[in-house]
C-alpha cells in the first residue's frame, strides 16, 4: 500500500479540483433531491387524503369480491308463509338456476332438514318455528324462533360478534364462507364453495356434472344426445355457448381486441415508414417540410388514443373499428418519430458506396439505408404490438368494444366476480402471451442483437 | 487477375453459386410469406372489425370531421371565455400530473429495488431471480385499468386508486428494464469491491448504481411521459384528474370544454415529452421510445 504525503497530496488536489474533496454544492445535491422528492410525496400524502380514503375504504367488499372471484354461492331459501314448498334451493339465488334434486349439503326427513355448513358447522330447521346452528367451536348451539310472521328472536343469552340481532332481523355471518340471514318473512342460508362453478357447462345442460373420461366417451360414442349433430359438436356447443360463462362472446371479444392490435401496429408501421423517410434531414433536404412532419408527429402522438377513440367512435360508432383507428393515428406518429430519428442516425457510408456504383436515389436508400434501420424497425413494431395490445384493451372500455368492454360489463354489474376474474385471467394471458411472442419473433427476425 | 482466375476455375464455384441462389430464393420466399401474413392479418382484421363495430367504415368516414367541427365551433363561440375555462381546469390538470409523477417515483422506487434481484449477474440465487421475474412479468401484463376498476370499487372514486394502478403497472415495466441494464453493467466495479470485503448491499450502491442510474432515469421519464397518459384515460373510470372532466364535459357535449381540455392535455404531453427527451440526451445521449 502507498501512502500520499501531505505535499503530494496538497498538489494533486490542486491539480484535480473537486476530486478528492468535492464541493460542497455536489455534495449535498444527492441528499437534496431525496429530501425534496421526500417532501413532495408527504405533500402529496395529505393532499390526496390518503389516510381518508383508507378509512372510507370497503375493505369487507373487498374481501367479498375476491371470494367471489375464486367460489360460488349456494342459496337455500325458506318463505315462512309457504311451508308446503319447503326450501328452495339454488345456485347464486337466481330463479334460473334451481337445484331440480338437492345436492349433497342439504338433507330432508319429512319435517326436518338439514343444511352442511361445512367448517362453519350445520344448521338444521324444523320446518315450522326453531331453527338450530350447531357451530363447532360452541358447545351450546345456537337456536332461535322464526316465522309466525313475527321478528325472530335469538333464543341463547350470549351472542357472539358474528351475530347481529337488530331486533327485526338477524344476520349471522361465522364466517365468510357462509351467511344465516332471518327475517320475518322468510329464511336465508348462504354458502360459498370454492370453484368456478358451471365454468365447462351451463346448469342446465344435460352434459353438467359429468367427468372428462365421461365426456371423452360420449364424444366418440354413436347414441346421439341432439338428433340434429353429432355428439363432439353438440360439445362443442354446449361450452361455447355456455349461458352463465359466454365463452364464445368472450373469445370473440378477445379476438377484436387482438385485431385491434395487430392491425393498429402493422398498418401505422406502413403508414409511418414512408412519412419518415420524408421527415429525416439526411433524405429529405426540404426543411420546411421536414418540419411540418415532424409536427404533425408530434400532433398524432400527443392527442392520446384516449382522445382519437373518442372522435373515431362518434364517427364509426362503437367497436373495434374506431380502436383499430385510435391505434393507427397515435402510432403513426410515435414510429415516425422513431423511424426518422433511426433514418438519421444510419451510417452514411453504405449508402455512399451504393451511390458510387451508379444507384438511382430510390436503390441507394432500399440498399444502403433500409438494411440498416429494418431490424430496429421490426423490434419497436413487436415492442408497440404487446404495448398495443393493453391499450386496446383500455380504450376497449371507453367504448372501442372487445375485450376491455366485456370487462367494464362485468364489474359494473358488480354480481359475477368470477366471470370478471375469468377476464382478467384471459387478459392477462393475452398480454403475456404476446409479449413471449414479440421477444421470440424478435430473436428469431433480427438474431437478438436488439435489446 | 490470378487469383480470380484461379477462382473462376474452381470446381466448386457452380456449386457455390447455386446454393447462393437456393439462399436467396429461400429468402424471397420468407419475405413474401411474411408480407401475405401481415396483408391477410390487415385485410381480415378490417373484417373482423368492420362487422363487430355499430357503423360501418364508409359510413363513418365522411362524417369523420363533424365531431371535431363541432367541438372547434363550440370553442369558436366562447371566444375569449376560454381563457376562464383554461383556469377552472388547470387545477384538474395539476391532479392528473401529480398522479403521473407520484406513481412513476413511487414505482421507481420499488422496481429499482427489485430489478437488483432479478438480475442473474447481482443474484447469485437462480430460484429469487425466477420468482421476482414472474412477479414482473405479472404486474407488467396487468392493464392499469382492470387495476383502477376493481380499487374504484374499494375505495370509491379517488386518485388514488388511479395512483396504485399506474405505480403497480410501472414497477413491472421499469424493472424488466431496469434488470436488462444491469444485467449489461460492468462487473469489474463488483469484483472490485467483493476484493476490499464490500458486502452484497455496498457492491450494488457503489459498484452497479453509478454506472447504471443514469439509463434508469432516462427510463423513468419516459414511463413518466406514458404514465401522465395513463392518469388521464384512468380518469375515464372515476379515478379523477382531468380525465374525469373530459368525460364529463363529453357526455354532456360542451364544445368549449371538451376543446380546452383536450388543448391542455395535449400540450401537457407534449411539453413533457420534448422535456424528457431533452433531459434523456443529456444523460445518456440518445431519445427513443419504450
Amino acid at each position: 500500500m502507498t501512502t500520499v504525503s501531505g505535499f503530494e497530496q496538497a498538489r494533486l488536489e490542486e491539480q484535480y479540483p473537486g476530486v478528492i474533496e468535492k464541493p460542497w454544492s455536489k455534495r449535498i445535491l444527492g441528499p437534496a433531491i431525496t429530501v425534496g422528492i421526500l417532501g413532495y410525496l408527504v405533500i402529496c400524502f395529505f393532499a390526496f387524503d390518503v389516510m381518508g380514503v383508507m378509512q372510507k375504504a370497503r375493505m369487507d367488499m373487498a374481501q367479498l369480491y375476491a371470494l367471489d372471484s375464486y367460489a360460488h354461492k349456494d342459496h337455500a331459501k325458506f318463505t315462512f308463509r309457504k311451508p308446503e314448498e319447503g326450501f328452495e334451493l339454488s345456485l347464486e339465488g337466481t330463479r334460473r338456476a334451481r337445484y331440480e334434486t338437492p345436492p349433497a349439503w342439504f338433507q330432508s326427513n319429512g319435517a326436518e332438514s338439514t343444511i352442511d355448513l361445512a367448517e362453519d358447522g350445520t344448521v338444521s330447521f324444523d320446518g315450522s318455528s326453531i331453527l338450530t346452528y350447531y357451530h363447532p367451536e360452541y358447545a351450546e348451539p345456537f337456536r332461535f324462533k322464526v316465522g309466525n310472521n313475527e321478528y325472530p328472536v335469538y333464543l341463547g343469552s350470549e351472542a357472539p360478534e358474528w351475530l347481529k340481532d337488530s331486533g327485526k332481523q338477524i344476520d349471522a355471518r361465522p364466517s365468510l364462507h357462509s351467511r344465516i340471514w332471518i327475517t320475518r318473512s322468510k329464511l336465508e342460508i348462504h354458502r360459498y364453495e370454492a370453484g368456478w362453478e358451471d365454468f365447462w357447462f351451463g346448469f342446465h345442460s344435460p352434459l353438467k356434472g359429468m367427468s372428462l373420461g365421461q365426456i371423452v366417451s360420449l364424444s366418440v360414442s354413436g347414441d346421439r344426445i341432439d338428433p340434429d349433430m353429432s355428439n363432439l359438436s353438440f360439445i362443442a356447443s354446449e361450452f361455447w355457448y355456455n349461458p352463465d360463462w359466454q365463452h364464445g362472446d368472450i373469445f370473440y371479444a378477445l379476438l377484436q381486441t387482438l385485431v385491434m392490435a395487430v392491425v393498429g401496429t402493422l398498418v401505422a408501421g406502413i403508414i409511418a415508414l414512408p412519412l419518415a423517410f420524408a421527415a429525416a434531414n439526411n433524405v429529405n433536404p426540404f426543411g420546411s417540410i421536414r418540419f411540418g412532419l415532424r409536427r404533425i408527429f408530434d400532433f398524432l402522438r400527443g392527442v392520446d388514443t384516449l382522445i382519437w377513440s373518442l372522435i373515431f367512435i362518434r364517427a364509426f360508432g362503437l367497436g373495434p373499428l374506431s380502436g383499430t383507428f385510435a391505434i393507427i393515428f397515435t402510432d403513426t406518429g410515435t414510429f415516425g418519430k422513431l423511424f426518422s430519428e433511426a433514418i438519421e442516425n444510419a451510417d452514411r457510408r453504405q449508402a455512399e458506396g451504393i451511390q458510387a456504383t451508379g444507384a438511382s436515389p430510390v436503390q441507394k436508400y432500399r440498399f444502403g439505408v433500409f438494411p440498416q434501420i429494418l431490424p430496429l424497425f421490426v423490434s419497436q413494431m413487436l415492442y408497440f404490438l404487446e404495448s398495443n395490445t393493453r391499450s386496446a384493451t383500455v380504450i376497449g372500455a371507453l367504448g372501442a368494444g372487445g375485450i376491455g368492454l366485456k370487462l367494464l360489463e362485468t364489474m359494473r354489474t358488480r354480481q359475477d366476480w368470477e366471470n370478471t376474474a375469468y377476464i382478467i385471467v384471459l387478459v392477462i394471458a393475452l398480454v403475456i402471451l404476446m409479449d413471449n411472442m414479440s421477444g421470440w419473433l424478435r430473436r428469431k427476425l433480427i438474431g437478438g442483437a436488439e435489446g | 487477375m490470378a487469383l480470380v482466375n484461379a477462382f473462376n476455375a474452381s470446381p466448386h464455384l457452380a456449386e457455390i453459386e447455386k446454393a447462393y441462389e437456393q439462399v436467396a430464393r429461400q429468402r424471397t420466399t420468407y419475405t413474401f410469406l411474411l408480407l401475405l401474413v401481415c396483408l391477410v392479418s390487415i385485410v381480415g382484421g378490417f373484417y373482423v372489425a368492420e362487422e363487430a363495430n355499430s357503423g360501418s367504415f364508409w359510413g363513418g368516414i365522411s362524417s369523420f370531421g363533424d365531431y371535431p367541427y363541432d367541438i372547434l365551433a363550440g370553442a369558436y363561440e366562447r371566444g375569449w371565455g376560454l381563457f376562464s375555462l383554461v383556469v377552472k381546469y388547470f387545477p384538474f390538470l395539476v391532479e392528473t400530473l401529480n398522479i403521473a409523477l407520484v406513481s412513476t417515483l413511487v414505482g421507481f422506487f420499488f422496481s429499482s429495488i427489485l430489478s437488483f434481484f432479478a438480475s442473474r449477474n447481482l443474484m447469485t440465487n437462480r430460484g429469487v431471480v425466477f420468482v421476482v421475474r414472474r412477479a414482473l412479468d405479472i404486474t407488467r401484463a396487468f392493464p392499469e385499468l382492470v387495476i383502477a376498476l376493481m380499487l374504484v370499487l374499494i375505495f370509491g372514486p379517488s386518485p388514488i386508486a388511479a395512483i396504485m394502478a399506474v405505480t403497480f403497472h410501472t414497477i413491472g415495466a421499469l424493472g424488466k428494464l431496469f434488470s436488462e441494464t444491469n444485467e449489461n453493467a460492468d462487473m469489474k466495479a463488483v469484483e472490485g469491491l467483493k476484493s476490499v470485503g464490500a458486502n452484497w448491499v455496498q457492491q450494488m450502491r457503489l459498484g452497479i448504481l453509478p454506472q447504471v442510474l443514469p439509463n434508469f432515469l432516462s427510463y423513468a421519464l419516459l414511463r413518466l411521459e406514458i404514465n401522465v397518459r395513463a392518469s388521464a384515460i384512468l380518469g375515464f373510470v372515476g379515478a379523477g384528474g382531468l380525465g374525469a372532466e373530459l368525460k364529463m364535459v363529453v357526455d354532456w357535449n360542451y364544445g368549449a370544454d371538451i376543446f380546452v381540455i383536450i388543448v391542455m392535455l395535449v400540450c401537457a404531453i407534449t411539453a413533457i415529452d420534448y422535456f424528457s427527451g431533452w433531459l434523456r440526451r443529456k444523460l445518456i445521449g440518445t431519445s427513443g421510445t419504450l
